[in-house]
């Protein structure tokens, strides 16, 4: 598995005051729904299902921490481009 | 029979509610010692067994979704946490992982999910972010309410108990609370809460003898195991010798013949030495309580606690439902009064549906009356049913949580609108109604000469005005020796606000803990308090100390304790005072 920055992946930064809280967890979650294969949340060399809101809330995500973000599949682009703009706009909070 | 390979082992926590009994331990415990059948699914049924718990979860979630839909708009804002909750009964980790754990391991859907959860839950106590350990109340109720449709319509734990108990837990919530039944539980355990935490507020009600804040108490107490609980002095004693049992059985004989001694007097009048009379009311939660308000020889209810109709449901309470419950309590308890107080969610007693999970401090968050006003037809609807039960017997309207003088007049303005509705409606109700305040925040107490020009009456409400002034969560070990009901700073307020409510003709209670333990009548009777209320188990043993006491000696005493410094000096003072009639009561110096 290749974590490094390429067309598959994204880095983030949480800006939302309180980080990947139940809330956040949850419409990331629900995007991720969407898509064709798994989308994943690496922080620290830990990865989480971002299906998964329960997945997500163990990488404990805090104000300030950055993540990436990648797909397993091409076609899932779309739904990783989304996601970091949720996540960039702090999700509208 | 005799157990000769274990140890008597006394534990010491925090005496909550008076009383003494011995029994079988019953561990609830957030790892669910609560009982769930385990049993091997063969491999003909498994998809079916899948089916099942596929079912059970779509009926939560419609359930949930029904919620969602009957929820007014205006009230949406709060609801994001139901809409979370709908995402996680499909979350990966408990929907899929729970189906994975019946094929594997073939077994029902039952012992999968508390399998999982459980897993899960132990993820969650490792992380170093109290929020985040803190959403694992989220998954918990969204496992709890799948069980509960695997199990069918079962209630929780606790209501399910077969045979008479010794609860011991961590922490009890409400919901639980509520759940208690008399004839099933005989005295209760907690590691968490003190004095004036929820739980130990329930004991008292319901007279089980209580030792609150016992650190590991879940740990040192196994299920089955033979304890006593002297809720009186705070002891709990796990495999008792013989010799120990009788000493405490012979207690429990002592402590029941002097509680019958002290009811019997209990429908005298609380008149003192000197010929003044106090009117000495009880504080309820639930409408069923009036009937021991009425036992323990009540002058009325000095404090009507209303959260419970909206804590016990799914949704927020219909005005009919809600009226019905004070109509009741107004009949029974006429021709005395009651005073109602109005919807006080607060930080210890979130309403799932409508809390706001992101309050950090909740405490000093949306609350009471901040709440209300926030969401006028919440309140509307609880003050037309407030209105309508006025017209069965005297009725109060008490304010809770004010801090400044705007919300008195935002929540009279409301009461107005109420009051024009139903007379639009033609429905009867007293347009006279009497409204009162907590004086339960410090402001409030400060700007009193303001207040009192809008209000009827003051209620101080000690519990919180004690917090919010000494800056101490009452339910925090660490700090809770810091909590002080005499403390001068706290005699001082009370003082202020007595001597204004006197000088504007505004009428005073005194409603909170503090009113309930004889130590401190003394001083409130010197400080020219002459309504109190508590719940009603304290009545008789306050109209006692009442009878000993006069007026013109309190009032010369309080002038000594004015000067005083300190608590410690506040103390001795009284038990340098008050010695004999104290010690009549069973108190002795600290």
């Amino acid at each position: 598995m290749n974590n490094s920055e390429n067309e598959f992946s994204r880095r983030v930064t949480i800006t939302n005051d309180l980080g990947l809280h139940a809330r956040s967890a949850a419409m990331i979650a629900k995007l991720v729904q969407n898509a064709k294969s798994n989308v994943w949340l690496i922080k620290d060399g830990k990865k989480a299902d971002a299906s998964s809101i329960i997945d997500i809330l163990s990488l404990v995500c805090p104000k300030g921490s950055t993540i990436t973000l990648t797909i397993d599949n091409q076609s899932d682009l779309g739904i990783l481009n989304d996601l970091v703009r949720l996540i960039e706009s702090g999700f509208g909070e | 029979m005799l157990n000769t390979n274990e140890h008597e082992i006394r534990l010491q926590g925090i005496n909550v509610a008076p009383g003494i009994c011995i029994g079988k331990a019953y561990l609830v415990g957030k790892e669910g010692v609560e009982v769930v059948d385990k049993y091997f699914i063969s491999k003909d049924n498994l998809q079916n067994e899948i089916k099942r718990f596929k079912s059970a979860v779509k009926h939560a979630k419609d359930k949930l979704q029904e919620i969602i839909e009957k929820t007014p708009e205006e009230l949406r804002q709060h609801i994001h946490i139901l809409e979370t909750h709908k995402v996680l009964y499909k979350d990966k980790m408990l929907y899929g992982k729970t189906i994975e754990t019946i094929e594997k391991k073939r077994v029902n859907a039952e012992w999968a999910l508390k399998n999982v959860v459980s897993n899960v839950k132990n993820m969650f106590r490792n992380m170093p972010d109290p929020y985040l350990q803190g959403r694992m109340a989220d998954i918990v109720h969204v496992s709890e309410s799948i069980m509960q449709n695997l199990v069918g319509a079962k209630t929780l734990d606790i209501g399910a108990i077969g045979k008479r108990v010794i609860l011991v837990a961590v922490d009890l919530s409400p919901a639980e609370t509520s759940q208690i039944q008399l004839e099933k539980i005989k005295g209760l355990i907690t590691e968490l809460g003190g004095k004036t935490s929820h739980t130990g507020i329930i004991a008292r009600t319901l007279e089980i003898p209580a030792v609150l804040g016992l650190e590991k108490a879940t740990h040192l107490i196994k299920n089955d195991d033979i304890i006593i609980v002297d809720g009186t002095a705070g002891i709990v004693i796990v495999h008792p010798t013989d010799k120990t049992l009788i000493q405490f059985e012979e207690r429990q004989s002592n402590y029941e013949r002097h509680m019958a001694v002290i009811t019997r007097s209990s429908h005298l009048p609380a008149k003192t030495t000197d010929g003044v009379k106090l009117e000495v009311m009880g504080n309820i939660e639930l409408p069923e309580e009036v009937v021991s308000v009425i036992n323990y020889g009540g002058d009325g209810i000095g404090l009507y606690r209303t959260e419970f109709q909206y804590l016990s449901q799914r949704d927020f309470p219909y005005e009919n439902d809600l009226f019905e419950n004070y109509k009741d309590v107004v009949e029974v308890m006429a021709p005395n009064p009651v005073t109602i107080r109005t919807l006080d969610i607060s930080g210890d007693k979130a309403v799932s549906y409508a809390s706001n999970s992101d309050e950090k401090n909740p405490v000093l968050g949306l609350r009471g009356i901040r709440y209300c006003l926030k969401n006028p037809d919440v309140f509307k609807t609880q003050l037309r049913a407030v209105l309508r039960a006025s017209a069965f017997g005297p009725v109060r309207i008490l304010l809770p949580m004010i801090s400044c003088h705007d919300e008195v007049l935002a929540a009279k303005k409301i009461l107005n609108k109420a009051a024009d509705s139903l007379d639009k409606e033609g429905i009867l109700f007293n347009d006279n109604i009497e409204v009162g305040i907590m004086i339960e925040v410090p402001s409030a107490a400060i700007m009193a000469d303001v207040m009192a020009r809008d209000v009827d009456f003051f209620s101080i409400g000690t519990n919180d005005l004690i917090q919010y002034s000494l800056a101490v969560d009452r339910v925090n070990r660490q700090v809770a020796h810091l909590y002080q009901p005499l403390n001068p700073a706290i005699i001082r307020m009370i003082k202020y606000v007595s001597d204004i409510a006197k000088n504007n003709d505004v009428e005073v209670c005194v409603c909170g803990e503090m009113a309930s333990d004889p130590v401190n009548i003394p001083i409130l009777l010197g400080l020219g308090i002459s309504n109190l209320s508590m719940n009603p188990q304290s009545i008789p043993a306050i109209k006692k100390i009442i009878r000993s006491l006069n007026v013109k000696d309190a009032a010369l005493f309080v002038k000594e304790v004015l000067k005083e410094t300190s608590e410690t000096g506040i103390v001795e003072l009284l038990f340098g005072t008050y010695s004999s009639i104290l010690f009549e009561l069973g108190y002795t110096e600290p």
